[in-house]
């Protein structure tokens, strides 16, 4: 196989965010091994790859959650460090983590808000203004389109979609810049699986670049527009979705095709 | 099909039953029964005599430090903890601060010595639950051993530091005041605990600790993506119950009159039932301080209402035991319907 079969497209010169060379290890494992990604503003991008290729673990890089052991992490073309989800945070990155990372005996409004409280009165005492969280929240999930009964109900009273559209309208009402989505729709129903997809687009379509974990390969064709694909640690292949087919994809996952010899 | 008006009466329709429903799944309303109940069957069975008003102020007064310390308690479950320390920092508090008194001027001491040696002991206390909640947050000790060790060590110095013998030089304008003085006729006791579980009660219910508080109970590691310092915040809760503690030690000092090292053995248990009746859940996340209020009187309530009525006050503690099942056994079941939703 060659470079020709996938052919990479024009972009504009600086990515929004760029990871180089990454590499992480824990104990003997070598989770990344000079792991590359990039992502362009505006775009959706898939991040794809086999079970233990690194996926999560460049995803809580790129994130903040771990530190990689060397390489670099460029946002809008300047080296950053982050060495917590605040760090990255404040770049204009979100993420949706698989687990959600949810509070279940919250609400809706104070999951949306946890950890960026707004207060009332005299803000050193910290009294939460309830009113304007639950104002804002109702206003997040209309913006998202995502319906819920009650911004009040406990987290762990909704159904799985509908908490997956408050980890989602949660990252959207903060990401100025990017949001990583690690499996969205891994736990979901058909009918729920469609409503994030079209969150999804409906977040790229505000400008916001989405980066798509996922396994699934029609559905990362049908909402991504470019996939970059990892194996064993590393950045083996990057298409343009429009141009890829799901055994091109499968192929660079399982090492049968490399588009791409080193990051 | 007849249309439905839009939107108003349908929300509104749908308003009441969600009301119930959130009703039945606060802890306190269900405390709140138990506590109506218990008063209704002894009212019912000695009219008259059941709950005057002497009753409920020696309640109050007795229960002034559980009180106290069941407040700090309802945070440290909350946030999936458990403070097992708090009677024996209770006593230690009450040790530091008797020391202090002995060593200056013991029965005659004044009004300055009578707050330094107040505000040594509360800040005893603080220091020893910061400690723990040191073990806790970044030493990653179960809270269940962490506390275990601290009650180890409180009592062991409260020993150590008297020699084993009560201290019974308290000054006497400590014990005619704190201990058994009162404004217009409701005693420093009543009104420093139950101000202090209004006050603790607001910062739960909303302000950023308490929701800080929910929030690591519920999901660590949530709390923790969501850059909320969580170390930071369960060596705060578990500094607070020793604080209160402490001055649950102090009024302890005034109203005994002695440091009673060996007499806060099983506080600790009666505290934690008390707050864990009151609707807070062993796995963190939820609990209130209106139901933690109700849950320190309810076995008050079972115990003067027995000797009331005529019945074998023992019958106290299995009732309470049976009580706590009760309340457990609730929870659980709320969260099983919870899960399912």
């Amino acid at each position: 196989m060659s470079l020709a079969e996938a052919p990479e497209p024009e972009r504009p010169a600086v990515p929004l965010l760029e990871a180089r060379g990454l590499t992480k290890h824990y104990g003997s494992v070598q989770a990344l091994d000079g792991a590359s990604f990039t992502a362009y503003p505006g775009e959706v991008v898939a991040l794809i790859g086999d079970n233990g290729a690194g996926k999560s673990t460049l995803v809580k890089t790129l994130s903040g959650v771990i530190r990689p052991d060397s390489g670099q992490i460029l946002v809008k073309g300047v080296p950053v460090s982050f060495s917590n989800p605040l760090d990255a945070r404040a770049h204009g990155i979100e993420t949706v983590y698989q687990d959600l990372a949810l509070a279940p005996d919250l609400d809706a409004a104070a999951n949306l808000h946890l950890g960026r409280e707004i207060y009332r009165w005299w803000p050193p005492l910290h009294v939460l203004n309830k009113t304007e969280m639950r104002r804002r929240a109702v206003a997040a999930f209309a913006d998202l389109g995502v319906e819920l009964p009650d911004v009040t109900a406990p987290v762990a009273t909704l159904s799985g979609g509908q908490r997956q559209s408050v980890a989602v309208a949660r990252a959207v009402a903060y990401a100025s810049e990017i949001i990583f989505m690690d499996e969205p729709t891994a736990a979901l129903g058909v009918v729920q699986r469609e409503r994030v997809l079209d969150n999804i687009r409906r977040v790229r379509d505000r400008g916001i670049t989405v980066v798509l974990i996922s396994h699934n390969m029609p559905e990362v064709l049908a909402v991504a527009d470019r996939v970059e694909v990892l194996r064993m640690g590393r950045r083996v292949a990057r298409f343009t979705a429009g141009q890829a087919t799901i055994e091109q994809l499968v192929g660079a996952m399982t090492g049968a095709l490399t588009t791409e010899e080193s990051a | 099909m007849t249309r439905l008006a839009p939107e108003v009466p349908a929300r509104a329709l749908a308003r009441s039953p969600q009301l119930v429903r959130r009703l039945l799944a606060a802890g306190e309303t269900w405390v709140f029964a138990a506590l109506i109940i218990l008063m209704a069957i002894f009212t019912g069975l000695a009219p008259g005599k059941f709950l005057t008003l002497n009753d409920l102020s020696l309640n109050a007064q007795t229960t002034a430090p559980i009180l106290l310390m069941a407040i700090g308690e309802t945070f440290v479950i909350i946030t999936a903890g458990i403070d097992l320390s708090v009677g024996f920092v209770l006593v230690l508090c009450g040790v530091v601060a008797g020391e202090y008194y002995l060593s200056n001027g013991g029965p005659d001491a004044g009004a300055g010595t009578i707050w330094v040696g107040a505000i040594l002991g509360i800040a005893t206390g603080a220091a020893f639950g910061a400690l723990q909640g040191i073990a806790v947050a970044k030493l990653k000790i179960p809270p269940l051993i962490a506390t275990l060790m601290g009650l180890g060590v409180a009592e062991g110095l409260s020993y150590l530091i008297t020699g084993g013998s009560d201290l019974r030089s308290v000054p006497n304008a400590l014990i005619n005041s704190i201990g058994t003085g009162g404004i217009g006729g409701v005693q420093w006791l009543i009104i420093i605990s139950f101000l202090a579980t209004l006050v603790f009660g607001l910062i739960l219910a909303f302000t950023r600790f308490g929701r800080y508080t929910y929030a690591i109970g519920s999901n660590p590691e949530a709390a923790l993506r969501a850059g909320i310092k969580v170390d930071r915040h369960l060596i705060k809760v578990y500094a607070l119950s020793g604080l209160l503690a402490g001055v649950a030690g102090i009024l302890n000092l005034g109203y005994f009159s002695t440091t009673t090292i060996s007499g806060h053995p099983l506080d600790n248990l009666t505290v934690i039932t008390a707050v864990v009746i009151g609707g807070a859940s062993l796995f963190g996340g939820r609990g209130s301080m209106l139901g933690t209020f109700l849950g320190v009187f309810i076995p008050e309530l079972l115990a003067t209402g027995l000797i009331i009525v005529g019945v074998n006050q023992y019958w106290q503690y299995i009732l309470t035991g049976l009580v706590l099942g009760a309340a457990v056994y609730l929870d659980q079941i709320r969260r099983r319907l919870r899960e399912r939703a």
